[in-house]
């Protein structure tokens, strides 16, 4: 493990002006498995891969309902992502009874926002080491957040968290142009196309082959009171099915072919090289 | 950011050791301060005002096909001395709500700058996102309750009309005890009385009022409450609140006719 003279405490700089723990805790997201969120005009859309801890355990719940109309997507450790859960919960849930109306994602967004960011500036806490994507819809429309552990919220047309989702978001740059006037259908077919791109080379081999075995979720929302809704297993394999069609026609990566860029944000070592803060696929605003 | 402590709920030093004291690390517990008539000693707790000083008298509301009105008079009484005769008592909040109040004066001051706060903080995220007439009435509703049930309610009856952001009406009443509801016309005080059942009875059953009936009924109820309520005057405000424009107009006067006068005998 990387050992540095500055981080063995949240509150204090490095001379680079880095604060390491909390780059730190930015690497806790990639260790979690992939999770994509994208949205067409009229709706939001997540898509989380779910690898069970060992061959003996269930895999554990990736998307988490929040409200009626917003949920989030999970990567990194799945404990802080519950006590987040738990908050925005409650949060919405005050909200309500206040207002009788929905929570506005984006307020809801900076509230969390401020909340996590107290955690990177006191010598009593750590930062959150989970990343989300939030979707949610409101009445300025369908929404994609990504809120990371130093407590920068992004708002996004698209976007993929978790470990290999660099080459989730090359699909979904690649893509991103069309995802406006998709079909609800369409894009839950996008979102299982890019979260394939983060399997390894010998899953998808076996998952191409075998679509029961790709094991993800799949959660919605949208207009027309269409609530958060994680999909069933049924619909989800259906979708597996018509996402495998579409596929083949496009051009998506084959099994075969190298992907030489994948795996290169799974490095944890904080060097120089990936200072930047991440780039989002595309932001609103 | 050096007030970003405040606005998170967590202030980085409050609960900090205190000198001399043992420091609990896990901390970060806000101990709530107990309203007062909790915290009171002696037998008997605190008593409150248990009555309105000044007063605002009736306000009406009526709901039209694509918006609301809400008229009141500029009369606000100490007992039953006309005593502030040019009161505006019709606000526009935001863009899509209008709130007329009546009961304590100082109630409906006070309330109102609360709600002007939160007009302000509205404001500040720059999200384009407004509070609705709807969400404004819901917060009354709660805050009023929770009033009364500390015994220390606020002395006000409040109409709040508006559209929402598909442009559809709304209008409401909320009283002194967090009751509400909502109809197509909504009064408090003596135009409750007088003035509902005027609209009522005017109400056609198959659509709703257009704009120009609702102002038309809206002059002729003020007029009514003048002649009838002794707590009334003549000159009122009207709040108008519609997709295209909210705005509270006036003053105007009602139409004042006392050549009856010199036929009423006997008194």
């Amino acid at each position: 493990m990387f050992r540095n003279q500055y981080d063995s405490d949240v509150t204090v700089w490095s001379p680079q002006g880095r604060l390491h723990q909390v780059e730190y805790a930015m690497e806790a997201v990639k260790l979690g498995t992939a999770t994509v969120g994208l949205k067409n005009k009229s709706h939001a859309v997540l898509v989380a891969l779910c690898k069970p801890l060992s061959e003996l355990s269930a895999s554990q719940r990736k998307i988490i309902p929040i409200d009626d109309h917003l949920g989030i997507s999970i990567a990194g450790i799945t404990a802080d992502a519950r006590v987040l859960s738990k908050w925005l919960r409650s949060e919405c849930l005050n909200y309500k009874h206040s207002y009788e109306s929905i929570y506005p994602i984006s307020r809801l967004i900076t509230n969390l926002g401020n909340k996590m960011q107290t955690t990177t500036q006191r010598y009593d806490r750590r930062p959150f080491g989970v990343g989300l994507l939030v979707a949610g819809y409101d009445e300025n429309g369908p929404h994609i957040y990504q809120v990371v552990p130093s407590a920068n919220y992004i708002n996004c047309k698209a976007m993929s968290i978790g470990s290999r989702s660099q080459s989730a978001r090359t699909y979904l740059e690649r893509h991103l142009s069309s995802f406006n006037d998709c079909t609800t259908d369409e894009i839950i077919c996008h979102g299982i196309n890019a979260i394939r791109g983060s399997l390894s080379n010998d899953e998808l081999i076996t998952k191409t082959e075998n679509l029961s075995q790709l094991n993800i979720t799949i959660a919605i929302v949208g207009e027309n009171y269409n609530k958060f809704t994680i999909l069933t297993d049924e619909e989800t394999n259906k979708y597996l099915e018509m996402a495998n069609n579409s596929n083949s026609l496009d051009d998506q990566r084959k099994p075969t072919e190298v992907v030489g860029t994948s795996g290169s944000d799974d490095d944890p070592k904080p060097g120089p090289s990936d200072s930047d803060p991440q780039v989002a696929v595309g932001t609103m605003e | 950011m050096l007030n970003n402590y405040q606005s998170s709920g967590y202030p980085l030093w409050s609960n900090g050791p205190t000198p001399g004291g043992f420091y609990n690390f896990t901390g970060g517990q806000q101990t709530h301060k107990l309203p007062s008539e909790l915290v009171t000693e002696g037998p008997y707790g605190t008593k409150r005002n248990t009555s309105s000083i000044t007063t605002g008298s009736s306000v009406l509301g009526i709901r039209f096909d694509e918006g609301v009105m809400i008229a009141a008079d500029t009369l606000v009484s100490y007992g039953s001395l006309a005593r502030y005769q040019d009161i505006h008592r019709v606000f526009k909040i935001n863009n899509n709500i209008i709130l007329g109040g009546s009961g304590d004066f100082a109630d409906i001051q006070s309330i109102k700058r609360n709600i002007d706060q939160k007009m302000i903080e509205d404001q500040y995220y720059d999200d384009q996102i407004t509070m609705k007439p709807k969400e404004l009435s819901s917060w009354l509703t709660r805050v009023l309750y929770g009033r009364r049930s500390r015994m220390n309610p606020l002395y006000i009856d409040v109409v709040v009309g508006g559209v929402d952001k598909q442009g559809v009406p709304f209008l409401g009443n909320v009283d002194l005890r967090g009751r509400a509801y909502e109809d197509y016309v909504v009064a408090t005080g003596f135009a409750r009385h007088l003035a509902l059942p005027l609209v009522r009875e005017r109400k056609p059953a198959d659509r709703d009022f257009t704009a120009q009936e609702a102002s038309d009924l809206i002059r002729k109820c003020m007029e009514v409450l003048y002649y009838r309520d002794t707590r009334n005057m003549s000159k009122y405000t009207v709040g108008v609140c519609t997709t295209s424009n909210c705005l509270v107009e006036g003053p105007y006067n009602v139409n004042e006719n006392w050549t009856f006068a010199a036929n009423i005998k006997g008194y």
